[in-house]
């Protein structure tokens, strides 16, 4: 593997059934890239993104994530990536401080790291007030800069956001995304759908899914020229609709 | 009149759910509100809907009062909520028959108003609920939430978390139940979308901030915006929020929004300013507000 290839990706394929939910996908993710993974809703994303993260087999095809083989090696993909998505993301009746414990532990870091880490990690986030209340009782908002930053607790290569900023007020949207930009440009990969077509011209690639297979893959420029249009929206709206 | 709100406020222990929220929706009109999660907007449509009893305030939805004529609304409009709340065991069919006989009517009664949709999901028509992709499901809910002819329709954030495909199909379903005459309150966090309603509120923290026609409301920004665009957009944003003169400054897209301070503003300040932060290929032009940039300016 090329160093600065972090994901790679061939003829990957997922079928259930008789339905191919994933149809033989091919592409790449360079480091420290924000990569835009977008698609209308069944069109296999998540699908995708599961085999990725290493928490589903795929029936055929290739793929090496954060330097392992997905076939071979999921477990050491899980030790190398970071997660989150609007649905999973933190535990509600944990305190802020003990959700970072917890997820710091589950990655295998030090007491002592841990304590260095959220301390960093509460100041620049603001949190010192909230620290030790129940994140249930956070805004969303705060929830979300919390668990995105619990997803790189242990410095992983890659970061996975499953529509990470879903509801979200607008103004927390965009220092959300100012928090992926500097992750970004720390050297982690950021692999990351979203519903906002805004959000899809902050990516540096995006990749378009539709019906299984990845309909298009470019810088949001190249495929605003391609599509002779001045939004992600409608390139959107153009493949998706056929 | 189709929804009167008057001085609503809601508590529950010590959150304020709902502060003092007043607005009108006339007959036969499509109104949004917009705002993100926990702006209250969910509160409101349970009060609106008689399911929830406001602390202060009054309300009244097609002329009915919430509190003492509560069975006539409940007659009267169809919900929508934001989570799925149908029968997950029962058939697309059962549950529409279930609704119809609920509210004493039949699904051929008032097929012609649902049939647009329906006809989407008819090929499952024997599929259960809990077993229908998303888009699916919102379609059931709607016809459901319409089968018995409602007066009016409260759709709570019908297309979170849907694509923009999908969301643009069900708006121009919307646009279409509107022409039929039913009055529409829908809510949603999509920005976007307010621009296909006719009046929106823009609701954040239990507190209406302004409501206006969308136009309107882009036309009230007070300040000149320029999209400003360089060679990093990282250390751009960063460069702009510490220059002195900085208003405010928020990605949009492949541009980041910059408003000045100043009233004399001249942009060629802030690309002298930008180059000696190392930045470059600077691109700086006007551009028009949009209703995002509005209503972060009244949430700042």
């Amino acid at each position: 593997m090329k160093n600065n290839k972090v994901i790679q990706v061939e003829g990957l394929t997922k079928i259930f059934g008789d339905f191919a939910a994933v149809n033989a996908i091919t592409f790449e993710v360079n480091k420290g890239e924000i990569f835009g993974f977008l698609g209308a809703n069944g069109a296999g994303k998540t699908t995708a993104m599961k085999m990725l993260i290493g928490i589903s087999t795929p029936t055929s095809g290739k793929a090496n994530v954060a330097g392992f083989d997905v076939h071979k090696h999921a477990e050491d993909i899980k030790k190398n990536i970071g997660y989150m998505s609007q649905k999973f993301a933190l535990y509600d009746d944990l305190t802020v401080k003990e959700n970072i414990t917890f997820f710091g532990g589950i990655y295998g870091l030090s007491r002592k790291r841990i304590k260095e880490k959220s301390a960093v990690l509460i100041e620049e986030l603001g949190l010192e007030k909230v620290a030790n209340k129940l994140v249930g009782a956070l805004p969303l908002g705060w929830k979300q800069k919390l668990s995105f930053s619990v997803a790189l607790l242990h410095e992983p290569k890659i970061v996975f956001l499953d529509e990470p900023t879903g509801g979200v007020d607008p103004i927390t949207r965009r220092q959300f995304w100012e928090m992926i930009y500097k992750a970004a440009s720390e050297g982690t990969t950021v692999f990351v759908t979203t519903h906002y077509m805004d959000e899809a011209e902050y990516c540096d690639r995006v990749s378009i899914m539709v019906n299984g297979k990845i309909e298009a893959l470019d810088t949001p420029k190249r495929l605003k020229e391609k599509f002779k249009v001045d939004h992600m929206n409608d390139v959107f709206l153009k493949l998706a609709r056929g | 009149m189709g929804i009167s709100v008057s001085h609503i406020s809601k508590s529950y222990k010590a959150v304020k759910a709902l502060k003092d929220i007043s607005f009108e929706v006339k007959a036969g009109e499509l109104f949004g509100l917009i705002g993100p999660d926990g702006a209250g907007k969910t509160t409101l449509f349970r009060i609106l809907t008689t399911l929830l009893i406001a602390n202060e305030g009054t309300a009244t939805v097609a002329n009915f009062d919430v509190i003492s004529d509560y069975k006539n609304i409940r007659k009267s409009v169809g919900y929508m909520p934001g989570k799925f709340s149908l029968y997950q065991d029962l058939t697309v069919e059962e549950n529409l028959d279930f609704f119809a006989t609920i509210f004493g009517t039949t699904i051929e009664e008032n097929y012609d108003l649902i049939k647009d949709i329906y006809v989407q999901i008819a090929p499952f028509k024997d599929r259960r609920a809990g077993k229908l992709s998303g888009g699916m499901k919102q379609k059931l809910a709607l016809c459901c939430a319409l089968i018995h002819k409602p007066k009016v329709l409260f759709l709570d954030e019908p297309t979170t978390g849907v694509d923009p495909v999908s969301r643009k199909e069900f708006w121009d379903m919307l646009k279409r139940l509107q022409q039929k005459g039913i009055t529409i309150l829908v809510s949603t966090p999509y920005m976007d979308e307010a621009a296909l309603c006719d009046r929106i509120a823009l609701i954040q923290d239990g507190k209406i901030l302004e409501i206006d026609t969308p136009q309107a409301i882009v036309k009230h920004y007070p300040k000149q915006i320029y999209n400003v665009r360089a060679n990093n957009t990282y250390q751009l944003i960063k460069a702009l929020n510490t220059y002195k003169h900085n208003h405010s400054t928020y990605p949009f897209g492949e541009f980041v929004h910059y408003t000045d301070s100043r009233l004399n503003f001249n942009p060629d300040d802030l690309v002298r300013y930008l180059e000696s932060k190392k930045l470059s290929n600077i691109e700086i032009e006007k551009t028009n507000p949009t209703i995002e940039d509005t209503f972060m300016e009244l949430a700042k």
